[in-house]
């Protein structure tokens, strides 16, 4: 276990959460008129139809395999009687299909950016660095995905990569097991972590508004002049006189 | 019975002259900013034509307002909530800007900086979206007054429908083609599926007069509104990503003051005033199942000012003396309701506008006397109503979802005031079957002639302030002023310069804005920062100094050649303003 390994997965994951976290609470604070999609489909949308779409449920599907590798033990899927060489297959196909889904649509977009004039006038620096990011992200994970395949079993994450997640959150980093993880794994969770300390700083944050809400309020929304986020509480001991009201949250 | 007060208006269309001074001002107001350069809030649309943005109008492309279904219940027309959450990542049905129109400027830099030649510089047309060199081909108002009403008429979705049943209902030959202006703003529905299709609930409808908002700091740029609206009011800034609409000019409406469309309009055919109605039967009413049925729905939900059960229920809902009494002199709910002349736009979108409008009587006085007749009788006036320049079908399709006898009665209305009103100012003896042949009395014609002809400013805006409702709530203005560094550091200055940090809210910047302007010796000076005029807070006296930018200052040693000698400076010194060149 040498320091670089010490400062790689027992410091920067902490670093990344850090940032993340203070990173999307200032972004709240202080930014809430940025936080949007900045959607570009006025400008066009033949290719978003298809790229989009593509892109956002390859995502999701992808979300949905890191939360099952990642946070469910081997010995979970051992006892339900789930072999190791099925649980392999399925995960790489799946695996496979939607990180290829995520990577087409992503191209699809980032094309459609490129050669759409108004979308590309309308792309930042931020934005830039954000795509960079990201597909190199996506990249590394179906590198790591597909080395997996190609070797047959080379490598099980499940023993090195998932421990060492679930570790973090107990504030007991198991470096060691991270440590024998093959480099692809190395790879994609450093670029992961770089991720998601930009992501609070760009507008992926959007995805932390996902507005689920609305399958479950009134269609119509009545909103009263006064209170609501328009204005301000008064601060603390500045309350008006005679007021029995409660500060407004 | 649980009463709701709404802001609402009425256009008399016979008066519109099309002359757009509504779109300029509202714009200049509102979206003279990057990034809504192709937003208009309030435009004025030839009738026939195809409108803004393109065939709107026609909800079997664009999916907006509401549908009645099977089971007799209201849902969206584009789709219900899972629906609508599944095709979150790409709107299918959201207009691209060609629908509106790709806005431009001229490069007007090369009419000045041209080098010398043997033609005449020119300046091209470039996109403000990608900055290249565009072709204009459709704007806002491509097809005003009619132009290239053969190849674009045809193409106005009303058109088209009147067209299926008769061939001869529409034409487009010089002699035989009609128009009339319709200018529009946000509805401001009473059951707006704009607000519904909002995933993240920014859109809302303020409890206290009904206008329809957007929460800037809660949009998240899903675009379902712009789907939502079946008027399309509602608009995606593609700058900032947030949707914006018509605001009613709230920040007007909550002084007394009349929206800036209404307040310039120069044929002074809009008139602001109050609703009261019943919000617990909304749904009942926009979910009647004959369309035909919904512009009386939408008339019962309007309740009598005077009835004392309505101000009962009114009180306890605690709106303010002030209001009930704006509502009682309301010039919009005596036009609607009670004389029964204006009428709501689509009312088969099941949105239940609030913006209403009078319906336009062609010149028909004129084709009578032509013809031999008395243009100014009753029998002969009501007589030619269906054979009008301007169908009646197509008026039904646009304020009745098609019923043709509503437009009818309107207009009947309409021509029994002037034949009325002729033996007044005659000094006739009044002939009260008129009146009565269309269901009115003879104070009635007089009363409803006076608003609509010779009504002063404060009977056709009759705005009750926000400040008397919320007397109670007034100490917020007090704490809304002791932000960082005090009063007076209001106008736009956050910890890194303009514009940055969380905006004022807009009561403090009038506020603040109207206090200057009141205690101060003169105008503001355009050198101090944030002392900028501010259009909606300019009382239109005087022409404040910092309303236009200062002159450009031109360096004594470099005063431009005279009028007489054009070619001179562009051949001596080509773009030489700038000393530092050193040319």
């Amino acid at each position: 276990m040498s320091t670089l390994d010490i400062l790689l997965w027992g410091v920067l994951p902490y670093v990344t959460i850090a940032v993340l976290v203070t990173g999307t609470i200032w972004r709240w604070r202080y930014d809430r008129f940025g936080w949007t999609t900045r959607s570009s489909e006025l400008h066009e949308s033949r290719l978003l139809r298809i790229g989009s779409p593509l892109f956002h449920f390859g995502l999701l599907v992808v979300i949905v395999g890191h939360v099952i590798g990642l946070l469910i033990p081997k010995s979970w899927t051992d006892g339900v009687g789930l072999s190791q060489q099925a649980y392999h297959v399925q995960a790489l196909l799946l695996g496979a299909l939607a990180g290829f889904c995520t990577l087409a649509g992503v191209a699809i977009l980032i094309y459609r950016r490129r050669t759409t004039g108004p979308v590309f006038a309308a792309t930042t620096r931020n934005d830039k660095l954000m795509y960079v990011v990201l597909v190199a992200a996506i990249v590394a994970g179906l590198v790591t995905t597909l080395l997996g395949a190609a070797g047959g079993e080379e490598h099980n994450y499940r023993l090195s990569v998932s421990p060492w997640f679930r570790s973090l959150f107990v504030l007991q980093p198991d470096i060691e097991a991270m440590s024998h993880a093959g480099t692809a794994f190395h790879l994609h969770t450093l670029v992961g972590m770089a991720l998601f300390a930009l992501w609070p700083f760009t507008r992926l944050v959007h995805a932390f508004t996902a507005p689920l809400g609305y399958l479950f309020r009134p269609y119509i929304v009545y909103r009263s002049r006064t209170g609501g986020s328009a204005t301000r509480a008064p601060r603390r001991g500045w309350e008006p006189t005679n007021s029995t009201r409660r500060p407004r949250q | 019975m649980r009463v709701m007060a709404q802001m609402g208006m009425v256009m008399n269309l016979d008066k519109c002259i099309g002359c757009h001074t509504c779109s300029v001002t509202c714009k200049q107001a509102w979206t003279n900013r990057s990034g809504v350069e192709y937003v208009w809030f309030n435009n004025v649309e030839t009738r026939p034509g195809q409108g803004y943005p393109r065939r709107y109008q026609d909800q079997e492309r664009w999916k907006g307002g509401w549908v009645r279904n099977r089971r007799g219940r209201l849902q969206l027309k584009a789709g219900g909530r899972w629906r609508k959450l599944m095709t979150i990542f790409a709107n299918p049905v959201l207009p691209n800007i060609r629908d509106y129109y790709e806005p431009w400027t001229y490069d007007y830099e090369m009419l000045t900086d041209a080098p010398l030649g043997d033609d005449f510089p020119v300046a091209r047309p470039k996109s403000l979206l990608s900055g290249e060199p565009i072709d204009i081909e459709w704007s806002a108002n491509w097809d005003d007054d009619l132009g290239g009403a053969p190849e674009h008429g045809p193409l106005d979705p009303i058109v088209e429908r009147l067209r299926k049943e008769s061939e001869e209902k529409v034409k487009f030959t010089f002699e035989q083609a009609f128009m009339f202006y319709l200018p529009r703003i946000c509805e401001h529905c009473l059951n707006p599926s704009c607000v519904a299709s909002c995933p993240s609930g920014a859109m809302y409808k303020r409890a206290e007069d009904g206008i329809v908002l957007v929460d800037q700091d809660r949009c998240r740029g899903w675009r379902m509104c712009v789907t939502g609206c079946p008027y399309k009011k509602v608009y995606f800034n593609h700058r900032t990503g947030k949707a914006e609409k018509c605001t009613f000019c709230y920040p007007r409406i909550e002084v007394g003051l009349p929206t800036v469309c209404a307040e310039t309009c120069v044929g002074r055919l809009r008139y602001i005033g109050l609703f009261l109605y019943d919000a617990d039967r909304v749904s009942e009413a926009a979910s009647v199942a004959d369309e035909h049925d919904l512009y009386e729905a939408q008339l019962d939900l309007l309740l009598d000012p005077d009835d004392p059960e309505v101000l009962a229920a009114a009180r306890r809902e605690g709106i303010a003396e002030d209001w009930l009494d704006a509502a009682r002199r309301s010039p919009v709910y005596r036009l609607a309701k009670q004389y029964r002349v204006a009428l709501p736009l689509h009312p088969e979108f099941r949105t239940m506008p609030m913006v209403w409008y009078i319906p336009p009587l062609s010149p028909v006085v004129d084709r009578l006397t032509e013809t031999g007749h008395d243009g100014e009788d009753a029998g002969n006036l009501f007589g030619a109503i269906d054979a009008l320049r301007i169908p009646v079908e197509y008026l039904a399709e646009l304020f009745t979802a098609g019923d043709p006898a509503p437009v009818r009665t309107v207009l009947q209305r309409l021509a029994a005031m002037r034949s009325y009103m002729r033996d007044v100012t005659l000094d006739r003896p009044r002939d009260e079957s008129i009146a009565t042949a269309v269901g009115m009395t003879g104070a009635e014609v007089v009363e409803m002639y006076r608003l609509l002809a010779i009504a002063k400013y404060d009977e056709r805006y009759v705005i009750p302030t926000a400040y008397e409702g919320e007397a109670h709530q007034l100490e917020e203005l007090g704490c809304s002023l002791d932000v960082d560094g005090g009063p007076g550091m209001v106008a736009g200055s956050g910890p890194f310069g303009e514009a940055s940090g969380r905006p004022a809210p807009v009561s403090v910047e009038t506020f603040h804005a109207l206090r200057d302007r009141q205690t101060s010796e003169s105008f503001a000076d355009p050198g101090t920062p944030g002392a900028r005029i501010n259009l909606l807070n300019w009382d239109g006296k005087g022409r404040p100094t910092g309303l236009f930018p200062p002159p450009h200052e031109v360096p004594p040693h470099e005063v431009p050649p005279g009028p007489g000698d054009i070619t001179g400076r562009s051949a001596a010194t080509p773009s030489s303003t700038d000393p530092e060149e050193g040319r």
